[in-house]
């Protein structure tokens, strides 16, 4: 998917663009030095990359210099694509901005242009030629760092969606049984269908007899779900699980109510400890302090 | 495909070994209520662990079975109904409204001694 080769633009000779290219890389290694301070002193001034130190943006810098004047003389874009993949990977969770990111690379492109101005102002023909050579190589370098980096970023997330959804959705068996399922965070139906899914298979597979779902970690629900809910709760009673539900926002119970929930159905506790206690009531447990069983 | 009938003790157990044409169901109905008062049962317990579909037809014939048996003075409880199924169900609004339901046979057992129990200390 990425450019991997620099475009050129179409009035020069491609042979003449190579040798543009050779004459700019070269001047961007006489000056590396000089080049380099400039772009650094335009980041600070630009208040970029806060987050990191001053040792660290220049070594960043430097780095990212001699990728981007190597991805110049070769014409490709491959060991920059790799580069800005792992400086992403180290830069991302030091909270580095999108737009910090494209700013730098935005700043490294004025100040390599500046410098070819100020040596070529002489020769406008050269200086043309120059910069037809370098504006599609630099801003083809641009694209493939910002593209990275936010690649980088949708990559994490997704990986992060992906153990969210993993973590979410236990299923417990606390004494024989008893299950209990807690619910956190939001609940889209993709999820609801997987919570109803583990929490039957569950049952059978626990042989469970009550089952309390609690959903104090659950601040609101729209109609669908909470429906979705109630349709779980029968299905685990065609089982022969009775399920007990703790922990109600008020919000939810507002859904409930409005989509006509027969609360007659929904065995409700108000929080997980009282869930338990019924649930062992159901079971026909006695819990009490070990002192008491001892004869006095 | 015709569902045999088991006495067991006091209890009379069917097993549903296929998937039933409405006529089969039927059958089974009349056979079951029929064999309540013949063998002096107390409880029954249909067992559906082999059904991966449960249409409207079958569930409300089985509520009919579980009334109609009850009103012959036994209790009935179906045992079996594989996890899918139940939430099919429970989706084309079949919830067995007033029918006892159980994990498996032996959760059934237990819950016709527990029910019989009580009613025969009345």
């Amino acid at each position: 998917m990425g450019v991997t080769e620099l475009r050129t633009p179409s009035k020069p000779a491609p042979e003449s663009t190579a040798a543009l290219l050779r004459e700019l890389v070269s001047h961007l290694g006489d000056n590396r030095t000089q080049l380099r301070e400039e772009w650094i002193r335009r980041i600070t001034e630009a208040r970029l990359l806060q987050a990191m130190s001053k040792e660290e943006i220049f070594a960043e810098a430097t780095s990212v210099y001699d990728s981007y004047v190597e991805a110049l003389e070769t014409r490709t874009l491959e060991t920059l694509q790799t580069y800005a993949q792992n400086l992403s990977e180290r830069i991302i969770p030091r909270g580095v901005e999108t737009h910090e990111v494209v700013g730098i690379v935005l700043l490294l492109r004025d100040v390599l242009a500046r410098s070819l101005f100020s040596k070529y102002h002489s020769d406008s023909r050269v200086l043309n030629g120059m910069l037809d050579a370098y504006e599609p190589a630099a801003n083809a370098i641009a694209i493939t760092v910002a593209v990275g980096f936010v690649r980088e970023r949708e990559r994490i997330i997704r990986e992060q969606q992906e153990a969210i959804r993993e973590l979410s959705t236990p299923v417990l068996q606390v004494r024989e049984r008893l299950l209990i399922l807690p619910i956190i965070g939001l609940i889209d139906p993709l999820r609801a269908r997987q919570l109803t899914e583990q929490l039957l298979r569950g049952i059978r597979a626990n042989r469970a007899k009550v089952v309390v779902i609690d959903i104090t970690g659950v601040a609101a629900m729209d109609a669908s779900v909470a429906n979705h809910l109630v349709l779980t709760v029968e299905s685990a009673r065609l089982l022969g699980a009775r399920v007990i539900v703790t922990g109600l926002s008020p919000e939810i119970a507002q859904t409930l109510v409005n989509i006509g929930v027969d609360l007659g159905k929904m065995n409700t506790v108000g929080d997980l400890q009282g869930g338990i206690e019924e649930a062992e009531r159901l079971l026909g447990y006695k819990v009490m302090p070990f002192a008491e069983t001892q004869p006095a | 495909m015709q569902v045999p009938i088991l006495k067991q003790g006091p209890y009379l157990i069917a097993t549903i070994q296929s998937a039933l044409t409405d006529a089969d169901i039927v059958l089974l109905r009349d056979a079951l209520v029929e064999r309540v008062g013949r063998d002096r049962a107390r409880g029954v317990i249909i067992d559906v662990t082999a059904l991966d579909v449960m249409d409207s037809f079958a569930t409300g014939t089985l509520q009919d079975v579980a009334q109609m048996v009850r009103l012959r003075g036994a209790e009935t409880v179906i045992v079996g109904i594989q996890p899918d199924v139940a939430f099919a169900m429970v989706h084309m609004g079949l919830t067995l409204e007033g029918v006892a339901t159980r994990l498996d046979l032996e959760e059934g057992l237990d819950f016709l001694n527990r029910t019989t129990r009580a009613s025969a200390h009345r």
